[in-house]
């Protein structure tokens, strides 16, 4: 399962705008995706409630991880992006 | 003999006089037991989520839509979904199912909750979702309220659900008995330019149908109105807007020189009114308020649902924030805990750095991640600043947060004499007259017996305030006032002769300054200026502007 740590971009954390951007890309991905911090319990970024009481903060580092499937490493690099750039720039 | 009825008082958010026969919103409380199985649980979710899903597609107010479209997604979290599964695991028809949902959705409102400001919002949308779903399954949902005349909304509160489904056409006006300035109420109604009233209690016990006043200005809610009462309010309400109407628009002399009028505020309330009067920003945004009766410091994610309030009410506008000005005549509790012997010349507004550091990089961030949320143009200036030094520390955390535009309150001597310097770091200025004028005259202006010294007409005084509007003036650099000075017409004029670029007042007194000063041309304000700095005293200097300027 590819998976990437990756430091979030967007000045107010991982909600409002930028949290719906990953659950969208993320119920379109059509495998499973999970976020987290390092180390930690990782939660099902499909859903908006678990990825909003993440709270994770601008300037952290959290890890995606995609399920097995032709397009694993596409979706992966497209989370990335979404979760690294500042939506509020 | 007649007979008086009660008037009920709210905070009136949505100007305007309304009169109409209440229509009251009610919610059904489900009391008994609601039997179903894990299936049928789920159905009714998914039903619910598309029912938000299709009036998020057919409500035309842009704030409704993105709430219940929020809420569809929420409706359909795969997390919401599997906690509901994990208490209801047997394929059978469970006798209360209302328990296992409540459950499940009180996991997620305690994780929103201890994270607080947006999140905490979020917690109202699980709630109306879990009511929704429970109606749902027991069968006796709410009727979606049908209007059939021009009535008055009365309700508890309304949701972005509930005024998603009204036929809008026939609310004449919305009064809920929670809420405040900025809820979604609130926004609704000014979003329909109807009148509205929140936060109004009691009125939930007035009777269907019965005949009252709503007025959105000072959120009077009149039971069975005398034709005497409908007549004074509708009078009062017209000669306002005439007012407003005809020195609406920027602020401008005679001549068309341009003046920026502002409005102070101290939270969402006072920045709404501010819109109201068609104020160009805020010109003082005080963040005491917040912090004065606080034992402890309000988070910054608490500090960041306030802010963002007020940028929000004035989106498109200039809203310029000033950093905690705690100490002397307003002390806070867990800053300033020694007692000072001269507290006016003690550790206060950006001399806090020295005592109580985080509490303003705090208060910094917090500025700079709501500034951040909105679309509001959000100036940031500290109190107090008396050198270039402080001016450029003051400019270097602040930048250093995001905040792209830093000023500078000139509030002492020191700052004015030397705003030369001062200034070279900074964006923009803005006087503190009160400040000033007790600093220069060295006169407390709480001291009643010293009231005739604390007059910002003393010509000592507006030599000093020409001395910094020439500095900056020489930089092309923007300077207001938001002390009580801006708010007196003649003074007013006077400042602007000074080299003032614009004025914060009192929202009340905008009418009148900007009615004012469309009767004065800049080369009369010069004039005006000039006499009263070789005035000899307050009253002569205030005699003089009366003279040149009229009244």
């Amino acid at each position: 399962m590819p998976s990437q740590v990756v430091v979030i971009g967007s000045k107010v954390g991982l909600h409002a705008r930028p949290a719906t951007l990953l659950i969208k890309a993320c119920a379109a991905a059509g495998v499973p995706v999970t976020i987290g911090r390092v180390g930690e319990t990782a939660v099902n970024a499909a859903s908006m409630l678990s990825v909003l009481a993440l709270g994770a903060k601008c300037g952290e580092s959290v890890e995606i991880t995609v399920g097995d499937g032709p397009d694993s490493t596409r979706v992966l690099n497209e989370l990335v992006e979404i979760v690294q750039t500042d939506h509020d720039a | 003999m007649t007979q008086v009825f009660p008037t009920l008082t709210g905070i009136g958010v949505s100007p305007g006089i309304a009169i109409g026969p209440i229509r009251r919103v009610t919610r059904a409380e489900i009391a008994h037991a609601v039997p179903a199985t894990a299936m049928q649980v789920f159905a009714a979710l998914d039903s619910v989520a598309t029912d938000l899903e299709k009036r998020s597609m057919t409500v035309a107010l842009d704030v409704a839509r993105d709430v219940l479209s929020a809420q569809a997604m929420i409706a359909r979290d795969p997390a919401l979904v599997e906690a509901i599964g994990a208490r209801l695991p047997e394929p059978i028809e469970y006798p209360d199912v209302k328990p296992a949902i409540q459950d499940a959705f009180a996991g997620f409102k305690t994780a929103l909750e201890s994270l607080g400001g947006y999140f905490a919002e979020r917690v109202a949308d699980l709630d109306e979702i879990a009511t929704r779903t429970i109606a749902r399954l027991s069968g006796v949902e709410d009727e979606d309220l049908v209007l059939n005349q021009p009535s008055i909304i009365v309700a508890q509160d309304l949701t972005p659900a509930d005024t998603a489904a009204l036929d809008l056409n026939f609310a004449k006006a919305l009064v809920v008995e929670k809420g405040g300035p900025t809820s979604h109420t609130a926004i609704v109604a000014r979003g329909l330019g109807i009148p509205a009233v929140v936060g109004c209690a009691g009125v939930m016990g007035l009777a269907e149908g019965a005949t009252v006043l709503v007025d959105g200005r000072d959120g009077s809610v009149i039971l069975e109105p005398s034709p005497g009462e409908i007549d004074t309010r509708q009078t009062r309400e017209g000669a306002l807007r005439a007012r407003a109407a005809s020195v609406s628009g920027p602020g401008r002399l005679s001549d068309g020189t341009p003046v920026t009028l502002m409005a102070n505020a101290g939270n969402a309330a006072d920045a709404v009114a501010a819109a109201l009067v068609g104020a160009e920003g805020i010109g003082l945004f005080r963040t005491e308020l917040l912090f004065l009766d606080r034992e402890t410091e309000p988070s910054v994610s608490e500090q960041i649902e306030l802010y963002k309030s007020v940028f929000e009410a004035m989106v498109g506008h200039k809203v310029i924030l000033r950093t905690l000005d705690a100490g002397s005549d307003k002390p806070v509790p867990f800053i300033n805990a020694i007692a000072e012997e001269n507290p006016a010349l003690g550790v206060r507004g950006w001399r806090l750095t020295r005592t109580a550091d985080e509490v303003l990089s705090r208060q910094l961030e917090a500025v700079g991640k709501a500034a951040a949320l909105v679309q509001t143009e959000v100036w940031v200036m500290a109190p107090m600043i008396n050198t270039a030094t402080e001016a450029a520390h003051f400019a270097a955390r602040a930048r250093a947060a995001g905040i792209k535009r830093v000023g500078v309150m000139i509030e002492t001597p020191a700052a004015a004499i030397g705003a030369d310097k001062v200034l070279v770091e900074v964006d923009f200025a803005s006087l503190g007259t009160n400040d000033l004028t007790q600093y220069v005259m060295a006169a407390d202006r709480l001291d009643s017996r010293l009231s005739d010294l604390t007059s910002t007409w003393h010509p000592a005084v507006l030599r000093t305030i020409g001395m910094a509007a020439n500095a900056a003036g020489t930089m092309a650099m923007p300077i207001g006032v938001c002390g009580e000075s801006a708010a007196n017409p003649q003074l007013a004029a006077v400042l602007i002769g000074l080299g003032v670029t614009s004025l914060s007042m009192a929202p009340s007194a905008l009418a009148e300054v900007r009615g004012f000063l469309a009767s004065v041309d800049r080369a009369t304000c010069l004039r005006a200026a000039l006499a009263v700095s070789n005035a000899s005293s307050a009253d002569e200097a205030k005699a003089l502007a009366i003279e040149i300027l009229g009244v």
